[in-house]
């Protein structure tokens, strides 16, 4: 074998890695068998399995329809049935959240493969993503039941649905890069996250319709990404009830963007010292 | 022969924090802000204040290594040996590219594929068959490979009967085997491995030796390896590198690196002020075996001690087998010792050990049971024995005489090997 057949590498300080676009394409292998185990291993040994991304969204939907529906008496997007109209929200809404806890774990519950093993990173944070997209998949097939159930008719506009679950994933990506980075050194974040979510379920619109915000204040509501990504997943999916907001859905745009930029940056940046320090 | 590794004036540093007193082992956020607040602080009140000294009493540096040159040529099987902390781990980090040098470059030539724990990844829910699948693919194999070689790995590791069963029920010798099997099908032309023949059985362990001298002979694959088994290193590498807090002491032929490892002072032995002098008596570069073997271990102490007790044991060098062991109380007790110098001379007269590579290893312990004094790996000279004997372990039962004698006496007599 000659040396112009095989594949040449150079380590040198502080490069980081020059091809790191190309590894991330040439680990895809990786990414994918990450996610795979991530999915394999969610359900095993326990009695339900899959059920559960069935149960979860199903109560919290019961328990907010209670709350604002009927004890807070807030009303439906354009008289659609309330459960219907917190189900739709709430689907984007744990995708989101599950996305956000998972990749914020995912570098220290990976620890092994990082002081261990040379990849990209940055395909820990992303494949755990993934699989809170699978049970996403399945809520939704619980929510066209629903609809039938509810007799809401479909939409041309939810062939634009995938468009709304792209950027709640890359929300989640954005913020989880960020997170799980920052956790490698300060596992002060394992804390933070938990606290985010409950938080951020009950200041984004998954209970109650965007259209409850007093007007002036709606703009600024829609710097939540997740204010753009729920209104995106009402209008597709309860079509003329709902009116789109375009404003809202280029701020929450802006904003996702901006994560995923600063996400990256700060990840590339800790990178370098992940097996080093945690 | 072409270069597959070329490694250039390599440097890896690291800052030491000093751990706070009450801190747990984790950074948090708030110890960061709050020294970040006080330095702050500082700097608005004392402006020219000595902030060198301030950032010396909070963090040290600490090079691991430091000017490391080295070229390896394509299919060499290269040992890494030093003692613990000597930086043999962290130069195979920063080859694998889990760290970052922080002088220098390496130059790899070919496909490097890296091995530093056996099965790592492997997830205790998935079975056989699908962590054979996830730890080659951690290890950089295509799912296209892992498939062609399946049979081959299942074969090699012997597992067959539980391929199906989640890893968590296998025994810590299955897992191993298995992660070991996934890794020597591995198609990279560089491989490292670190110190993962240390566990698993003998059986298991030859079978692994020479798979790894197969592939390298057959396919060209060029090897690194680092371990503390002098025996397994002879038997496979053909060139080795000793690190010696993270320099390079010595770099060439097997066995002379293994006499500049086994002759290095290890400054961490030094307690209680104790410095060791290890001789042999009446030897001429090696010993044919039933004769029997005489040597003396000296010690400085700085302060009086009684009752100690040497503790002597032999192995080969892979410390796979323990051959002499002497029982503290019974054969070495010493008396007390008054500070200064002195020696234990150690007479074994008919040491029945088979022809090979041996080291002796002491531990001296004082009343209470505290070790004193440790040395491992006193290298003996080759044992040479015309025919070997079917149970070399029989010879627990051969007398030994230790004496001990204080003085400065003797030195310049005795030849040091």
């Amino acid at each position: 074998m000659n040396i112009e057949s095989r594949e040449k590498t150079v380590i040198e300080a502080g490069q980081g890695s020059h091809r790191y676009w190309q590894d991330l394409w040439a680990f895809r292998e990786l990414f994918f068998f990450l996610t795979w185990r991530d999915i394999l291993v969610r359900y095993k040994q326990t009695v339900f399995g899959i059920l559960w991304s069935v149960l979860r969204p199903l109560l919290t939907m019961l328990v907010f329809t209670f709350v604002f529906g009927k004890v807070a008496n807030l009303p439906a997007d354009g008289g659609v049935a309330y459960p219907v109209m917190v189900f739709a929200a709430l689907m984007p809404w744990q995708m989101f959240a599950n996305a956000l806890q998972e990749s914020s774990n995912s570098l220290i519950g990976n620890e092994a493969l990082i002081s261990k093993v040379y990849f990209p990173r940055m395909i820990l944070p992303i494949s755990s993503i993934i699989t809170s997209a699978v049970d996403f998949l399945i809520s939704f097939a619980l929510f066209l039941v629903m609809m039938l159930i509810y007799g809401v008719s479909f939409h041309w506009q939810i062939l634009l649905l995938p468009l709304f679950v792209g950027m709640a994933l890359l929300t989640a990506i954005g913020t989880g890069l960020i997170i799980s980075a920052l956790n490698v050194s300060f596992r002060d974040f394992r804390y933070i996250i938990p606290f985010l979510v409950q938080f951020g379920l009950y200041v984004s619109p998954v209970g109650f319709s965007s259209a409850v915000i007093p007007e002036q204040w709606r703009l600024l509501y829609s710097l939540n990404p997740m204010v753009g990504v729920i209104d995106g997943f009402r209008w597709c999916l309860l079509g003329e009830h709902v009116v789109f907001y375009w404003p809202g859905f280029l701020a929450s745009i802006a904003v996702m963007v901006l994560c995923l930029v600063v996400g990256v940056r700060v990840f590339r940046t800790m990178e370098r010292g992940f097996a080093d320090k945690i | 022969m072409s270069t597959a590794i070329r490694i250039e004036n390599l440097g890896k540093k690291y800052t030491i924090t000093r751990q706070r007193q009450s801190g747990s082992g984790y950074v948090s956020l708030r110890d960061v802000l709050s020294d970040g607040t006080k330095r702050m602080v500082q700097k608005i009140l004392h402006p020219r204040g000595e902030r060198g000294g301030e950032r010396a009493s909070g963090t040290q540096e600490f090079w691991a290594l430091k000017d490391i040159n080295l070229e390896v040529e394509q299919g060499d099987k290269l040992a890494i040996i030093g003692h613990n902390g000597a930086g043999k781990s962290t130069l195979l980090k920063v080859l694998s590219r889990i760290t970052e040098p922080t002088t220098g470059r390496i130059t790899l030539h070919g496909r490097i594929a890296s091995l530093l724990e056996v099965g790592t990844g492997f997830h205790p829910e998935l079975t056989g068959r699908e962590n054979i699948f996830l730890n080659g693919s951690i290890l950089g194999m295509s799912q296209r490979e892992i498939k062609r070689k399946f049979d081959e790995i299942v074969d090699f590791s012997g597992v067959e009967t539980f391929l199906d069963t989640p890893v968590k029920r296998y025994s810590s010798g299955m897992r191993m085997r298995l992660g070991f099997a996934v890794a020597a099908n591995l198609e990279s032309e560089i491989l490292v491995i670190d110190e993962v023949l240390a566990v698993g059985d003998a059986a298991f362990q030859k079978k692994c030796l020479g798979k790894m001298d197969d592939v390298s002979r057959s396919e060209g694959k060029t090897i690194l390896f680092v371990s503390h088994s002098m025996g397994i290193i002879q038997q496979l590498c053909n060139k080795a590198v000793v690190l010696d807090s993270g320099q390079i002491s010595y770099t060439g032929a097997v066995s002379d690196a293994v006499n500049v490892y086994l002759q290095q002072k290890d400054a961490s032995y030094h307690l209680h002020a104790m410095e060791p002098y290890i001789s042999f008596l009446g030897l001429n570069g090696f010993l044919s075996s039933p004769e029997g073997i005489r040597f003396s271990v000296g010690f400085k102490s700085e302060i009086d001690l009684d009752e100690c007790f040497l503790d002597l044991a032999i192995s080969d060098m892979s410390y796979n087998k323990f051959y002499y062991y002497i029982d503290e109380k019974k054969q070495l007790s010493a008396r007390s010792i008054k500070a200064g110098v002195f020696y234990f001379d150690v007479f074994i007269d008919h040491l029945n050990l088979n022809s090979g590579f041996y080291a002796a290893a002491l531990n001296f312990v004082s009343k209470a049971g505290v070790i004193l004094f440790r040395a491992d790996s006193i290298g003996f000279p080759e044992i040479f024995t015309p025919h070997n004997f079917i149970h070399p372990s029989a010879l627990l039962a051969c007398p030994c005489n230790v004496v001990c004698r204080s003085g400065t006496e003797n030195v310049s007599e005795k030849k040091e090997i």
